[in-house]
């Protein structure tokens, strides 16, 4: 068998250095690398990103330019996350990717709903439809003022005429007091939306899904789950017949109805024993 | 596919083609199971299960190299007990279910597999060949003596057939297998990965964070390949060949060394679940072209002579 059959060229691991890094709140910071493989990530994408000594985590692309030039963005919530936060510019890191599908690019009226850092990939996915949408509202959701991040950014892509950002926070210290799907059921039900994209907590886009289905909105999702390979083998992330990391990330809502009894509900342990989503 | 020339039968089990789904690709839920029986996959393996829930290692788990993948996922699976409920679910599927095992002792490969058979596991697949969790695994494929005491015990507890996963990580592949067919298992699988490692150079450390894995794909080929034709030699039982199989020509290889059936594992992640359709198309062209009545005619034929 040729070299060239074995088509998954971007699985292999690459090492490089930490270019520059962000602190986007005092939880989470924006890293960026330079890395050709991933000159050409899609918004939804992912990659495995290697912390030497430590684990290796899938993480969402923020960005991804022409030369290389790529940026995630992490939350500190774990051992691995915590030992990314702590690195310094020029310390080495590892990359595998960018891996899985990617949200499509629509255009017409659109709606964003993101919490935490499932805005990393909507932010993304933002600056792409910037330019070709009709409309464009973005409700963004975290619990304080303090964890509601890339809002500049997003400001920053938004053309006032076009677009409207909503953000939200659990205590009511900015925005809207409540959840992201707070001002959903209002929004929906004065006006017409061609798709949603969503990521975030998986209870907030089932919530996000079922108001969807309800007013007949077209849905793209993007989902996180426990992750091993990232290359579709080891079976770690499998949602119903759905393997996250391969047919996934980003799932329609035809493909959500499918596996209704676990988004949102359930996931896979590192046993691989189903449990209930905290 | 209408193609009876392409059944097989490995022990008691009727197989509609000779493709089977390798163990550890896949194999920890029914509904993963499915597309790969969607697929065309004659045969499945799951994942191996242990008495005990087990959570693998951290990772990195995987690495790429030039041909191939090394592994250390480190055997995570939910237990038997857990694991019942899969194994039941995936008996709907009309193919057979060979449900992989492995212990820490003789008489947990043996409890493991009684569950497995009452669950409806059409066989068992003795994993003495994974080459990095200690005191299992290769570890008692390696060992002449325990790897005959953990075939009895099974044997002696199960009526359904036992597969054996060979290591290729011994000194040789033959007496090992002499051993596993004095010791009454019905089929042989060879080979399970090759023990390996990748370091990377600027960090300049191992990659994988149990250090050591095993290596999968076409890079270890022509090693499987061997084996197989090796242990066929000298071995009455059948033998699935499992090693790199990633097309028709591959498959048609080993079966050429004596294979009755191969296993796909790593392809997987290249072709998809299609990959067991497409190799099965494969094999019944090439014996059109050949003209072979069945498959089965081409079990071994490179031996003549």
């Amino acid at each position: 068998m040729k070299l060239s059959a074995y088509r998954i060229a971007a699985n292999k691991l690459r090492t490089t250095r930490i270019l520059s890094i962000k602190t986007e709140s005092s939880t989470v910071k924006t890293f960026t690398f330079k890395d050709k493989q991933c000159a050409k990530a899609k918004p939804g994408q992912f990659v495995m990103l290697w912390i030497p000594s430590v684990d290796e985590i899938p993480l969402s692309i923020l960005n991804a330019e022409e030369k290389g030039i790529m940026s995630v963005t992490v939350k500190k919530v774990g051992d691995a996350t915590s030992a990314l936060y702590d690195k310094k510019i020029g310390e080495l890191i590892g990359i595998r990717g960018p891996f899985g599908n990617s949200f499509t690019l629509k255009t017409g009226r659109i709606l964003m709903v993101s919490g935490g850092t499932g805005t990393v990939p909507i932010l993304f996915l933002a600056k792409k439809l910037a330019s070709t949408a009709t409309s464009l509202i973005s409700v963004i959701g975290a619990k304080t003022r303090d964890e509601l991040i890339l809002m500049n950014e997003f400001r920053k892509t938004f053309d006032k005429e076009k677009m409207e950002i909503i953000a939200t926070t659990e205590d009511g210290s900015y925005g809207v007091k409540g959840l992201a799907t707070a001002p959903l059921e209002s929004l929906l039900a004065k006006k017409k939306f061609d798709v949603i994209y969503t990521c975030g907590p998986e209870q907030m886009m089932r919530k996000v899904f079922d108001l969807a289905e309800k007013h007949g909105v077209a849905l793209e999702a993007s989902l996180e789950r426990l992750m091993r390979c990232a290359v579709g083998l080891c079976g770690s992330c499998v949602i119903g017949k759905y393997r996250v990391c391969k047919d996934g990330p980003v799932f329609t809502a035809k493909q959500l109805r499918e596996v209704k009894s676990e988004f949102g509900i359930s996931k896979r342990n590192l046993d691989g024993s189903k449990v209930p989503l905290e | 596919m209408k193609t009876n020339h392409l059944s097989i039968s490995l022990a008691e089990l009727k197989l509609a083609n000779p493709t089977v789904l390798a163990s550890g690709i896949l194999g920890l839920s029914a509904d993963s199971l499915s597309n790969i029986v969607k697929g065309g996959a004659g045969a499945i393996v799951t994942k191996s299960v242990g008495l005990k829930p087990r959570k693998g290692y951290a990772n990195p788990t995987i690495v790429q190299t030039n041909c191939g993948l090394i592994n250390a996922i480190g055997l995570p699976n939910p237990g038997i007990k857990e694991f019942v409920k899969e194994i039941r679910e995936a008996k709907s599927f009309g193919v057979p279910v060979i449900v992989s095992v492995y212990g820490f002792s003789a008489q947990e490969y043996a409890t493991v597999a009684k569950k497995a058979v009452d669950a409806g596991a059409d066989a068992v697949e003795l994993n003495v060949s994974c080459p990095h969790v200690k005191d299992t695994g290769s570890e008692i494929g390696q060992n002449p003596e325990i790897l005959a005491e953990v075939i009895g015990k099974v044997k002696t507890t199960v009526e359904k057939p036992v597969f054996v996963k060979l290591s290729p990580n011994v000194t040789n592949i033959v007496e090992i297998a002499e051993v596993v067919a004095n010791s009454g298992a019905d089929t042989l699988t060879a080979i399970n990965t090759v023990k390996a490692m990748a370091i990377d150079t600027e960090a300049t450390m191992p990659i994988l964070s149990n250090k050591i894995g095993g290596l999968s794909g076409p890079a270890i080929k022509p090693i499987a390949v061997r084996s197989v034709y090796e242990i066929y030699e000298k071995v009455k039982l059948p033998i699935v060949g499992c090693g790199g199989v990633t097309n028709w020509r591959d498959a048609v290889e080993f079966l050429l060394a004596g294979a009755t059936a191969i296993q796909i594992g790593t392809a997987v992640a290249i072709k998809g679940p299609n990959v067991f359709r497409s190799v099965t198309r494969g094999i019944n062209a090439y014996l059109k072209r050949k003209g072979f009545k069945s498959v089965n005619e081409i079990v071994g034929l490179s031996h003549r002579g």
